[in-house]
């Protein structure tokens, strides 16, 4: 359904874009239809930037971005407005998603104008409770408000019943979750559930949180410093973690039953990556080798759909998203 | 009490808008001079380049503020001459302003390549010494009307505006209020009307303010050196031909003073206005 070809980008910084930071390099993974997909990754790693690249807010510098076998960057127009209408966002911030000086219905007024322009009004207002009463808000409490009389959690979930407004089949979740307290934030999980299993929706779950991952969903592709370190089913990637990254972010979950002292974590980076090397050298605990420091290792299979970039693993020489194309089944 | 909050914004607003000695001060005396063009000219049996009285007179009671050098009224001059000055200043200050939030927008909004060429003119057009400009034009120009006068100012006073309306869409651009608009799906020119310039309209009408007095000043200059329009009466004509024909050694201050001191008060007010509204739209300088 989406596919990500070799996605990179790169961004010029300082005088004469003379500097440059790579956000996303060589990222290439896909997500079926019905899918729940998690991109994880520390802050930094280029999960945002990712979630942008799909949402076709800012162009990669190369590589593809196909949405049911055409290439995004080709619309223009009508068809990118036919791609908003069924392919959303929910953004990170919901604070900032809103227009400080308008009331925050606004945003189902926009969508009404832009997309359902002959939807008589009594309808369309119906459908807005609709959306609303599934995301578990009540609508006579929250409309007609500024965005500064709602709680982040509110906020939040108008984001997530406009995006129902339309008729989306794919999801692009920035951290949705974390505005949340813990007792919306299963419902909303629970939410995005129903939906990819009613209307089969897929999802692209952007987050920091591995619990919330592993609950919601089929895939998992771990992202460090723009470059995909493992990736596959998730039962697999959190069941048999093959990369030492994943294994450390495994590690750092705070256990019940476990103090924060026995945890052996290596969280801090010691200055940027230096030319061709594993990105992850310098924080790597395992022996490193001659090809670590000299060769950015691509994702080989360890397993049915499970790939890892690491120099220790044994197979070679297959992308994430040639298997997932090749027959990765919903849930 | 919370239903009630937008409404206590607006009042919040008039409230320090009402409180602002510097505000009201500015305010009343703009609108002094705007009451003086509109009615002051029924208040005179004169025309303007009329030969109406004896020469070079005093302010009596019959020439308020005495005659010119020829035996015509200042007063009449000076009314007729106000309203001139508020046109050019609106034209010229709203041509600005126009212009520069337009190209400041679209640089700022679209970036890249647009972004560059827009800059670099816009540079080159600040560079460029704005008087030099008008002289050159307005002395190739046989006929030369208040609108044409308007137009000119109004096309070489935008840079700085352009500049400023730039570099705050830039900032607001990187709002995520921006990019829910975008995968709305609306359209640029209409993420930038609805989304971005409600939230820099204070600043707008303050650019606005600042444009129409320095569209005021640029136009006395031009007139006071002879390169105002060919036809009329204005401020700074009257000051142009005062000067001329020696009201300054002959001590005739009655004829040069009034336009003189008006367009000091009225820009200076102008300025004053910008500085109270400043204080009434951002909190942090507001008076105690």
């Amino acid at each position: 359904m989406l596919e990500l070809e070799n996605v990179r980008k790169v961004y010029r910084l300082g005088a004469l874009g003379r500097r440059s930071l790579c956000a996303v390099d060589g990222v290439s993974f896909a997500v079926g239809q019905g899918q729940i997909m998690s991109l994880i990754g520390e802050s930094g790693s280029g999960k945002t930037t990712l979630g942008k690249l799909i949402l076709r807010l800012i162009p990669p510098t190369s590589g593809r971005i196909l949405f049911e076998g055409q290439d995004i960057a080709t619309l223009r127009g009508p068809a990118l407005k036919d791609y908003y209408r069924k392919v959303q966002g929910v953004f990170q911030d919901p604070f900032s998603s809103y227009n400080p000086i308008f009331k925050a219905d606004r945003i189902f007024r926009i969508v009404k104008a832009e997309f359902f322009p002959r939807v008589g009004e009594r309808e369309w207002r119906e459908r807005v409770q609709r959306a609303l009463t599934s995301v578990g808000l009540v609508p006579e409490e929250v409309l007609g408000k500024y965005p500064h009389q709602l709680s982040g959690g509110q906020l939040q979930r108008f984001l997530i019943a406009r995006a129902l407004l339309l008729d989306i089949r794919f999801l692009v979740a920035d951290e949705i979750i974390s505005m949340l307290d813990a007792s919306t934030r299963v419902d909303v999980l629970n939410l995005l559930a129903d939906l990819r299993s009613q209307r089969g929706l897929s999802i692209l779950f952007i987050t920091h949180d591995l619990s919330l991952a592993h609950y919601i969903s089929d895939g998992a592709v771990i992202l460090y410093r723009g470059r995909v370190m493992e990736c596959g089913r998730i039962d697999k990637v959190f069941g048999s973690p093959s990369h030492p990254y994943t294994r450390m972010l495994l590690a750092s979950i705070p256990r019940l039953d476990q103090k924060w002292e026995e945890v052996e974590v290596r969280l801090k980076s010691q200055g940027t990556p230096q030319g061709e090397g594993c990105v992850y050298l310098e924080r790597c605990p395992m022996e490193k080798t001659e090809a670590c420091r000299r060769v950015r290792p691509g994702l080989k299979q360890v397993d049915d759909d499970h790939f890892v970039a690491c120099h220790c693993g044994k197979e070679e020489g297959v992308s994430c998203a040639s298997a997932e194309a090749r027959g990765s089944s919903p849930s | 009490m919370k239903e009630n909050k937008p409404r206590r914004i607006k009042n919040e607003f008039l409230y320090f808008a009402l409180r602002n000695r510097k505000l009201r001060l500015g305010v009343s005396i703009v609108l002094v001079f705007v009451f003086l063009a509109i009615v002051g000219p029924y208040f005179t049996p004169y025309d303007p380049w009329a030969y109406v009285g004896p020469p070079a007179r005093p302010p009596s009671r019959t020439f308020w503020l005495g005659t010119t050098m020829f035996g015509q009224d200042v007063f009449t001059q000076f009314v007729y001459g106000l309203r001139p000055v508020f046109l050019v200043g609106i034209l010229g200050g709203g041509l600005a302003t126009f212009i520069g939030t337009m190209i400041g927008f679209l640089a700022g909004y679209r970036g890249g390549w647009v972004d560059e060429v827009l800059n670099t003119f816009t540079n080159v057009v600040l560079v460029i010494p704005t008087l030099a400009l008008l002289l050159i034009i307005a002395a190739y120009l046989g006929v030369r009307s208040f609108f044409m006068q308007a137009l000119f100012i109004g096309c070489t006073a935008w840079p700085w505006t352009a500049r400023a309306v730039r570099a705050q869409t830039l900032s607001l651009k990187a709002r995520e209020f921006v990019d829910l608009a975008r995968i709305s799906g609306m359209s640029p020119w209409r993420i930038i009307l609805t989304e971005i310039a409600p939230n820099m309209l204070s600043y707008l009408v303050m650019v606005f303010i600042l444009q129409f007095g320095g569209a005021i000043l640029n136009a006395a200059t031009l007139d006071f050196i002879g390169l105002g329009p060919t036809r009329g009466i204005s401020l700074g004509l009257m000051i142009q031909i005062a000067l001329l024909w020696g009201a300054l050694p002959l001590g005739m201050w009655w004829w040069f003073i009034p336009p003189g001191l008006t367009i000091a008060l009225l820009v200076g007010a102008l300025y004053v206005t910008n500085v109270g509204l400043d204080e009434v739209f951002n909190p942090k300088l507001r008076e105690t």
